[in-house]
């Protein structure tokens, strides 16, 4: 089971987690580092050893902020975010495993709140 | 210079100034742009997966559309979407043989639609020296703090705009509109984007040092190209804040459009 949702982490993502060298550059760099149970530089390895089921399980794949500084500033091109975007892909994709629902939004929404945050909130969280 | 332009969802609601501004002073540079006549939302964020297709597939539509012209973008998340959507259809065979089988376009599209955001053109096809020289009331004496946030240089090889990581072009459009840039540590780091939904507090932290960062280098303003940058550093970071305004209407008024 476990070989098989890594083969798909990988597929899905591109990434070549072999890459990496270790330098922590990817959390250092994190805007949410402090908001994660597993940080970047943690789901490199953890989907090098296969432990793929704990990453899907973490609210850390919801923390993701999609600023690509990890992407821009790994020196060995590891690109992380693309692991937790492809993780968080297999949990969404599972019927009725939406971070996001539509019923959720009205309460969320402010006078200026533009709409550029609410069509990224569904296209990270939901399908 | 005729361009197409894809303004996106945000342009057409929350940040009409954004778009107002910008097309009024375009067309006082003598550049004419032309509102793609289909277009969809881009989604705001580009799915990094190989294996997402229809998530991509309205900016491969906008692409194809624009490209007897080029494509200005302005919004930086449109303009994320869109370059790294014509880099992937340009690159990744297998997407663009999937994008394609489904488009069935007249002509296949493989990526060789030019896109520009709005700086760019500004940099590349006005010259930033004829803008200087277009400049009506400049902005003399403003020290200006430009923040480029994540989506408009990054990933750098892929939108080749600027150098991610000590950019220039904003600082030089304002030197163009007769102000002074000021520098400042945090202008190319997250304002914590569209996790604003779910996590204010995480928005607030975010904004916050970018906020604090542009005040503690002595700005009078901000400058963004990003609709929710400029929510979040507006509504999230907290107090003392700086004003925050769109380049565009920086732009609209040093050339002496904006109340036209």
């Amino acid at each position: 089971m476990s070989d098989r949702l890594k083969e798909q982490v990988l597929r899905t993502s591109g990434v070549n987690v072999l890459k990496c060298m270790r330098c922590g550059k990817c959390s250092a760099t994190c805007p949410s580092y402090d908001e994660m149970e597993y940080h970047p530089h943690q789901f490199v390895y953890m989907v090098e050893k296969g432990e793929i089921e704990k990453l899907m399980a973490s609210p850390s794949i919801y923390k993701c902020l999609s600023c690509f500084a990890c992407i821009e500033r790994c020196p060995r091109d590891v690109e992380p975010a693309k692991l937790v975007e492809a993780i968080r892909l297999m949990v969404i994709r599972q019927q009725g495993q939406n971070h996001l629902k539509p019923g959720q939004i009205p309460e969320m929404l402010d006078e200026e709140l533009p709409q550029q945050a609410i069509v990224t909130a569904f296209r990270k969280y939901a399908k | 210079m005729i361009f197409s332009y894809y303004p996106g969802c945000t342009l057409k609601t929350k940040a009409k100034d954004l778009d107002r501004y910008a097309r009024l002073s375009a067309e006082a540079l003598g550049i004419e742009l032309r509102e793609l006549a289909e277009w969809q939302c881009c989604g705001g964020a580009f799915s990094m997966a190989k294996d997402e297709i229809a998530t991509k597939l309205s900016s491969v539509r906008a692409l194809a559309d624009a490209r007897e012209t080029g494509l200005v973008t302005l919004c930086s998340a449109c303009h994320n979407v869109i370059k790294q959507t014509n880099h992937a259809m340009a690159t990744d065979a297998d997407f663009a043989m999937k994008a394609n089988n489904y488009m069935k376009l007249e002509t296949p599209y493989n990526g060789e639609t030019q896109v520009l955001h709005y700086l760019e053109m500004l940099r590349d096809v006005v010259g930033f020296d004829k803008l200087a020289a277009a400049v009506k009331n400049p902005l003399t004496g403003k020290k200006i703090a430009a923040y480029y946030g994540c989506l408009l240089l990054r990933p750098g090889k892929v939108l080749a705009m600027d150098n991610p990581e000590n950019p220039k072009i904003m600082e030089d459009f304002i030197r163009a509109i007769g102000a002074t840039p000021v520098l400042y540590p945090y202008r190319n780091e997250c304002c914590g984007g569209y996790v604003t939904m779910e996590d204010k507090n995480l928005a607030a932290k975010k904004s916050g040092t970018v906020m604090q960062s542009a005040v503690e280098a002595e700005a009078d303003m901000m400058i963004t190209a990003c609709p929710l940058c400029l929510y979040n550093l507006t509504k999230n970071a907290p107090e003392p804040r700086l004003p925050v305004y769109y380049f565009t209407e920086l732009l609209a008024e040093a050339l002496g459009v904006k109340e036209a």
